[in-house]
């Protein structure tokens, strides 16, 4: 047979997370992602040098509307951040902690600035892998708070979320000052995607210092979109668009955790089955899809939904026999 | 592949006869490469050239039917790696198995007939049931497979490397033209003959894609063409590789051994959470179908979406019915909101109206399914579109400030 293989002309960007005491930080370990010079898991035609990274989400506030199967595992250590990042780590073994500063939010606390400065430095210190800082997605709030977020984290080399189009001098500034990573966000639209990344690389940050955000459906919900959008970008970067050769960040969990078959319960919805496995697996799917795309850095929730992501990912990465 | 104009004339006697009705050879293979005319026209046309003309008309992943009448799956015939370069057309047959000895076959089947469900106006299901023999015995297993065939509508897989085994299931599965599994290298005669005898698709089973790929030349010397291809992976890794090298030598190489859709099979030893997403790597990653041993309504539901959502035509934007949504519990006083009936636009919307906490209507206007730039622009999202949906639901059971009728 003739080769199939295809001739890559670019490498997708390495990226490193976080900061040990020899960098200037304090973690215990840092997560490197990137690097591929093929598609998804395909061995047989190039380099896949890192594995796909998975953080949890850690909630600034106690958040009473999830579902008791998402708020179960987290019982313990609701509503307080550190601990709750602590337990991420040490129990339920995350690669990173997303730190969603969501009570910035007008309409989730409004909390101050300088709180969510505090936060931060409080599950730096509870917390010795790598930290990314997402925002509230109130440009206003997020403008005021992730500066000093990123100045609390500084020498950290965390990720820091998100930048969109019309809303990312000031985030990229302070990831500058601070020599943070930046997530660049768009909304499932291949050319604002782009044009993010330019607009950013123009103010002087280093390209390679970027993650793109391609904005996540979950399944069920759009689904199809950010997976065919995820694929084009990873073709341009693999083709050579050097504005489109970043690694991926897919948000999975607060996304899947919205759609209605993997909150809704047995009782109301019997023709869909236990929601104990159906919640968990709805998250893991939609991951396990979006890494098919070209995700190299998922956001997820349940502990259950990580163990078994992080198997395929083993599978997909390393081998191991099927027992057939 | 299509052949030029030029690759055709290299085909003919280049005789210039005239026969065929066109003046030159030259003109009738550009007429042919424009399929205006056909090549019967033309009445010296070697056996050879025949062939090669007629195996270049075909597409490069055959079309090949299992089951009949309601239970019918189509599968192969794509055209591209990736869904945006134009959509992938022939959704996986999800396939669910029932062997021979389980005591609780019976129990397994009523679960299996059920899988069946409504999303977003589309019915969604399992599609085959696969009958494994473990018995060694074909009386027994013929017994087995009419029995089970016999009390569902799905189409049929067979599953069994014993040709008697096989002949006795097929022997009392009248029309029901079920997926023979499989021919191996040891009995690849025997069980293509059946295959013709009975005219049932069959699987070719390998270990890796070449054994694969002879085993299906082999199958087609014996006169079946209806294959699909399994390549025995070891692992989810190697079944990605496997599904990705068939498909890129079927479409980028019309490499013809491997121009068949393929069959893969979820690891009966893994836990089932780990099977299901084998299963949806499976299913967007090209496989035709995927037989696995869930049946909890858990695990088929997140597997059914999965197909919907990656074979849905991105050409063809999914529609929402256009009416009065309802966010959360909203009274008269709740805000009315509105926007488009295309799907992302409305998921978009409700899921951040549901993050606000603000109880809302959504009133969803039917702009054939296109965006709100793109509506807005077309002049189908205006305020006499916006006033004519749902009018009088609006005005009775939403009284804002925000409404129009307030």
């Amino acid at each position: 047979m003739e080769s199939i293989n295809e001739k890559w002309t670019n490498t997708i960007n390495t990226v490193t997370i976080g900061a040990t005491k020899e960098n200037g930080g304090s973690r215990g370990s840092t997560v490197t992602i990137g690097g591929e010079t093929t598609l998804p898991f395909l061995h047989f035609e190039g380099q896949i040098p890192h594995r796909p990274a998975l953080a949890l989400d850690v909630i600034d506030y106690n958040p009473d509307d999830w579902p008791e199967v998402l708020k179960s595992p987290y019982a313990d250590v609701l509503g307080d951040p550190t601990a709750w990042a602590e337990k991420c780590e040490k129990e339920y073994g995350a690669d990173l902690i997303c730190l969603r500063l969501q009570s910035l939010h007008p309409d989730w606390g409004d909390t101050a600035p300088e709180k969510a400065a505090e936060t931060v430095a409080a599950v730096l210190k509870a917390t010795t892998i790598p930290l990314i800082i997402w925002g509230c997605d109130s440009p206003e709030k997020d403008n005021l708070a992730l500066p000093l977020c990123a100045q609390a984290a500084a020498g950290e080399n965390c990720l820091i979320g998100f930048a969109t189009e019309d809303n990312y001098k000031t985030l990229a500034v302070a990831c500058l000052a601070d020599k943070h990573k930046i997530v660049a966000q768009s909304p499932i639209d291949i050319n604002i995607a782009k044009q993010v990344n330019i607009l950013i690389s123009e103010m002087g940050f280093n390209p390679s210092d970027i993650i793109i955000d391609p904005n996540t459906g979950a399944l069920g919900y759009g689904i199809e979109y950010t997976y065919s959008i995820m694929e084009r970008i990873r073709l341009a970067g693999l083709s050579g668009d050097k504005m489109m050769a970043m690694p991926m960040i897919c948000d999975v969990g607060a996304d899947a955790w919205r759609a209605k078959e993997a909150k809704a319960l047995k009782e109301n919805f019997p023709e869909w089955g236990s929601e104990k496995v159906r919640g968990p697996l709805w998250e893991a799917m939609t991951a396990v899809l979006l890494l098919q795309s070209g995700g190299d850095l998922i956001n997820l929730r349940h502990p259950e939904a990580l163990n078994k992501v992080r198997e395929q990912i083993e599978v997909l990465m390393g081998g191991g026999d099927w027992g057939v | 592949m299509a052949l030029t104009g030029l690759d055709i004339y290299k085909l003919l006697p280049k005789t210039n006869c005239g026969d065929c009705g066109s003046p030159t050879c030259l003109a009738f293979a550009m007429k042919l490469a424009a399929k205006q005319v056909s090549l019967d026209q033309c009445p010296h046309v070697s056996e050879e050239a025949q062939a090669e003309m007629g195996s270049a008309s075909q597409p490069p992943i055959r079309l090949v039917t299992i089951g009949t009448g309601q239970a019918e799956i189509e599968l192969g015939n794509e055209t591209v790696l990736f869904r945006h370069e134009e959509t992938f057309y022939h959704g996986t047959g999800l396939a669910v198995r029932l062997r021979e000895n389980n005591p609780e076959a019976e129990k397994r089947l009523e679960l299996i007939n059920k899988l069946h469900f409504t999303r977003v106006g589309e019915d969604i299901f399992v599609n085959l049931l696969a009958l494994e023999e473990e018995s060694g015995d074909p009386e027994k297993y013929g017994v087995f497979a009419a029995h089970y065939g016999s009390r569902t509508h799905l189409a049929l897989i067979l599953i069994s490397r014993s040709p008697a085994c096989l002949k006795a299931a097929l022997e009392k599965m009248g029309d029901r033209r079920p997926l023979i599994h499989a021919a191996v290298d040891d009995n690849i005669d025997e069980v293509a003959g059946l295959a013709k005898e009975y005219s049932c698709p069959l699987v070719v089973r390998g270990k890796g894609v070449e054994e694969t790929a002879k085993l299906a030349e082999r199958a087609k010397e014996l006169g079946v063409e209806d294959l699909i291809l399994d390549t025995t992976p070891d692992n989810i890794r190697d079944g990605l590789a496997d599904q990705v090298i068939i498909r890129r030598q079927a479409l980028n190489k019309q490499f013809r051994p491997l121009g068949y859709p393929t069959i893969a099979f979820t690891d009966p030893g893994a836990d089932k959470m780990t099977q299901a997403l084998e299963a949806s790597v499976l299913i967007a990653k090209y496989s035709g179908i995927v037989v696995t041993d869930l049946l909890e309504h858990e695990y088929i539901l997140p597997l059914l979406t999965t197909r919907q959502n990656i074979y849905t035509d991105p050409q063809k934007p999914i529609q929402v019915e256009p009416k009065l949504y309802e966010v959360g519990t909203p009274d008269r006083s709740s805000p009315l909101i509105v926007t488009t009936n295309f799907s992302l636009t409305y998921f978009t919307v409700e899921g951040e109206v549901e993050a606000s906490r603000i109880p809302a209507y959504l009133l969803i206007v039917d702009t054939e399914g296109t965006s709100v730039l793109t509506a807005w622009a077309a002049d189908k999202f205006n305020a006499e579109t916006i006033a004519r949906s749902e009018e009088r639901r609006v005005g009775k059971e939403c009284r804002s400030r925000w409404s129009p009728y307030h």
